[in-house]
Order: structure tokens, then sequence, then C-alpha cells
């Protein structure tokens, strides 16, 4: 059986415009929907985040979960949880298992995972990766690949969205 | 006389001290577990829970043995409930509860960003006079540390409103972050101070805050300008190194691998975040008419830090040695004295809180 799979790839010249992006994915996300942040220092995942966050509507200043691993955010008024997971400081899966991450994963919140492929193998087969790089000081490319129906048809809805649209340079599944 | 017991473990640090009236520490004792963490470039949270149940006895017995006390002497046990990591705070947490309900004592939770403030009412320790006079309210507070970096306004004993904070990453994980991509090594905080000492501040003009509210602060985009410049002389060398893994093994910058401007770009990043805390905060003391500046928190030690916010105040600035702006059991025993004499106790349903906040209205 093929998996349903689909990328896309935008171009974000701001880190409000990162910011827009990350709110657009946050409207269409669901309870139980995960999505793991893939890039170096300073490309941008906390930002896209706090984007994630506004779009869902949660509570509370999102900021780096560095430190504390996880920072959980209610819903203002309805709504699935914002679990925020950074996994910077961990090296390896054996580590990273120890966390107890997978009461957050697959539990009833939408869990944004910073340095998931940290602990990549970890990671649920079907999900969303959204990898960030360079290409200049404000300049970043997001790749956004879906493995699964549920991800292939948020990308898809994704793509209706006028801020994803005008950011938007290749698609493929 | 009053003592208090009290207990920290809500990160690397397993602590206990016996604090006598909230001014006098009576014993600290502080088993740090940087050595293990230094391998890992950070706090390692299940290895701090494990390392957290061998240790704690053992330190809660020595501070009681270096007060010359037994647990008959003492009036009240206190610890940190939150915030910080939830298995490291449950060990010290569930220690505090037996030893209360074992002894017939009254348990005190105090939270650890309010226990950091308390570091500066300290008057003495075993080492001698720390500080004869308590400071005085209103006063405006920094805190800074790893996971934390806040402007508070007290105007009294318990009560707080909360002026701004980071926005993204903390002043104390920006330090340890750029001392990564300095491949310095953890703690960040002393090694970028110790590497700045021999640097130009002004060799690099590093943007240091994104638009942001007044008092609010905004660290990441002056580690992501420190990460260009160390980018930019590694192209001009042909090595970029700077997207390898994590462990200190294989840190960025390799010893000897390429020149870079380690010292230069060091003092140009503690410059500019130095800057913007010093000037937010005196503009905050400024608004509100602090009779006061008080830091609080690992970054507190940061000579830097403590020079320039001197040098720009228009009220006295104080902050705690440095033995007491890391984590420790002290200082939660101070806290914990204005709390316990204000009436106010602790049930022994007590849970951890891991995001726990010092004021919860913002």
């Amino acid at each position: 059986m093929t998996e349903l799979t689909m990328s896309i790839t935008l171009h974000t010249t701001s880190p409000e415009q990162t910011r827009l992006l990350g709110r657009s994915l946050g409207t269409l996300l669901q309870a139980g929907d995960i999505v793991c942040l893939q890039g170096d220092l300073g490309s941008g995942k906390t930002c896209m985040t706090q984007g994630i966050g506004s779009g869902m509507g949660v509570a509370g200043v999102i900021n780096s979960p560095t430190f504390v691993f996880v920072n959980e955010h209610a819903p203002v008024t309805s709504g699935p949880y914002l679990y925020h997971i950074d996994l910077y400081r961990i090296c390896d899966l054996a580590e990273a298992l120890t966390l107890g991450l997978e009461d957050y994963m697959y539990g009833d919140g939408v869990t944004v995972i910073e340095w998931a492929d940290r602990a990549g193998e970890m990671m649920p087969p079907h999900c969303l990766w959204v990898r960030l790089t360079y290409r200049d000081y404000t300049e970043r490319r997001l790749t956004i690949e879906a493995v699964g129906d549920r991800y292939v048809a948020l990308v898809e809805a994704l793509l209706l969205d006028p801020a994803v649209a005008s950011a938007q340079i290749e698609v493929s599944a | 006389m009053t003592h208090i017991l009290a207990i920290e473990t809500s990160c690397d640090e397993t602590s206990a001290a016996v604090v006598r009236d909230g001014r006098d520490v009576v014993s600290s004792v502080v088993a740090s577990q940087i050595e293990l963490h230094r391998e890992y470039g950070g706090v390692f949270p299940e290895m701090a829970s494990r390392q957290h149940v061998i240790a704690i006895t053992p330190v809660i017995r020595e501070s009681l043995r270096r007060a010359e006390m037994a647990l008959a002497d003492i009036d009240a046990v206190a610890v940190v409930h939150g915030p910080g990591l939830a298995g490291s705070l449950l060990v010290g947490l569930n220690a505090a509860k037996a030893l209360a309900y074992g002894a017939g004592l009254p348990l005190v939770g105090v939270n650890h960003i309010e226990a950091h403030i308390y570091a500066n009412w300290i008057r003495s320790d075993p080492d001698g006079e720390v500080a004869p006079v308590a400071p005085a309210f209103p006063l405006v507070c920094l805190i800074v540390s790893g996971g934390h970096t806040e402007l508070v306004h007290v105007t009294g004993h318990h009560e707080y409103r909360w002026l701004g904070g980071t926005v993204d990453d903390a002043a104390g994980e920006a330090f340890d972050k750029v001392a990564r991509l300095l491949g310095l090594g953890y703690p960040g905080g002393p090694l970028i101070e110790r590497a700045a000492a021999k640097g130009n501040p002004q060799a690099y003009d590093l943007p240091s805050s994104l638009r942001v509210a007044p008092y609010d602060f905004s660290f990441s985009g002056l580690k992501t300008a420190v990460l260009r410049q160390v980018q930019e002389v590694q192209r001009s060398q042909g090595t970029d190194v700077t997207n390898r893994g994590v462990r200190l093994a294989d840190a960025s910058i390799a010893p000897g691998q390429v020149d870079m401007p380690v010292a230069d770009l060091a003092a140009s990043f503690q410059y500019a975040a130095v800057e913007i805390l010093a000037e937010k905060t005196v503009a905050a003391a400024a608004e509100y008419g602090a009779t006061q500046i008080v830091l609080a928190g690992g970054v507190a030690a940061n000579k830097a830090l403590r020079v320039r916010l001197a040098e720009l105040a228009p009220v006295p600035v104080r902050f705690p040695p440095i033995r007491y702006c890391t984590d420790n059991a002290a200082m939660v025993g101070i806290a914990a004295h204005y709390r316990f004499v204000a009436g106010l106790r602790s049930g022994l349903d007590l849970d951890v809180q891991p995001a726990l906040l010092l004021v919860a209205e913002r």
C-alpha cells in the first residue's frame, strides 16, 4: 500500500510572514495533530509555533520551551490544548523516550515539536513535517511535508489560504 | 526565633538549607549535578530526577548536621513546587511532605521565582555578613536565568505586578546557546563572560531586540545574529560546521579548526544582551517609582550586567552573592519565612506545578 504524501515549499521574507503562515496552519489543526519542526538555531521554529498558537487561539506567551522541555497552552475559549515541545537538549532517541512525550503526542491536544529530528524515530508515521532553512538574514524556505490522509487533506486546505498561496513556490504530490 | 528547613530540586541542584527568621542562613547545602550535565550541554531531566533521588536524603541530613539542629528544632518545612521539571520537583516535594507529615510540621510551598527574589533578603550566612539591611519596597526586580527573564514590580511581601518577560528565549538560554555556537561549552553564562573579558564589545553591531512591548524581551534575534557572524567567518574560511550534532564533543567550533573571533563575538553578544536588560530595568524602575532595583536568578551573577545596571540606575541596585544567584534552598527558606509569618500554609495535597507563574494575571 502506498502512503499518501504531499509536499509544498513556501518562501517567507520576515518573521512576521513566518508567523502568519503558522497562524494559517493553526486555524486548521485539530486535536491529535502532530507537527514536527526541523531547522537550525534561529530558523524560525518558535516563531512558527507562535503563529500556530495564535491561529488555534490558546492562552499564554508562546516562548522557547528549551529549558522546561514542554509548555502547555490552554485554549482561550474552546478547542484543543497546544503542547509545545522542544528537543534541543536531547541527543538521541533513548533520551527522548525518558521524557514521556507519548502522553502529549497521543493525548487530546495539538503537539508541536521543535527539533523533532533529534528523535525522528519516535515521530509517528503520519504527521506533518515543517523543515525551515535559511535563505538570507530574514528569508526562510519552509518545506511542509504531509504523510497520511489527514495531513495531506490539511495541506490541501492550507493551500486555499491566501497567505499561503502568496508564499507558495512549489507543490509536489 | 523561627527556623525553616527548605528543600529545592526544581532543576539541576539538589539543595537543602536551614534559615532563621527569614534573614539568616544557618546552613546551605547544594549538591550540584553540573558535572553530570556538562556532558549534555544542558539539563537532562531523567538523569536530574534520578540524581535528586540519590542525593535528597544525604543533602537534607547534611543541612541539619551543619546547622547543629534536629527536626525537633524546626518550625516549618518549605519546598519549591514549581515552576520546573515535573520529575525533579516531585523528588523535593515528596521528601518535604514526608518530613512535614512525619514530624508534624507545617508545610510551606514556594514559587521558585519568588525564592530567587528573596535571595536578596539574606542578612548573613555561615561565611559571615551578607547584607545588613533588607530590601525596601516598592522595588523592581529583574529575574534572569536559564528558563526565565521577567520584570516584576514588587510593592510588598507577596504583592507582585508582572511588567514583562521574554517573548522567545530566556536570557540565560541565549547565553547557553551562543556559548554552544562559539564552542565554549556549558554552562554558557560564566564561559561567555570569561571569553568576553578578552574581546571588544564594539567589534560587532548585533541587533539587540525585536520590536516588543516596553518591558518585554526578545533574545532570539540576537542569537541568530551571532549565528550569522559565525557562519560568515566559517564560510570565508571554507568550513561551515554549524549544523553538526548537539553533543559538546562536536560543538560548533572545534578548537583550532577555524580562526574564529570568539572573544569579540562573546563580548559583542554580552554587550547587546546586557544593554537591553539594563535599559528596560532602569526604565521600569523610573516609571514605577521603585526605591531599589533588585537582581535575581543565575544571570544576576554576570558582572557586566551588575556594573551596567549600577551605572544607569538612579536608585540603588542590589544583588545576592553569586552563591545565592544560582539555584539553592537558602533562598527558598527565606521566601517561605514571609509566607509562614503571614499565616500561609500548604496542605499535604500540594502538587507540583511545572508551569507555575509568579503572577497569574498578566
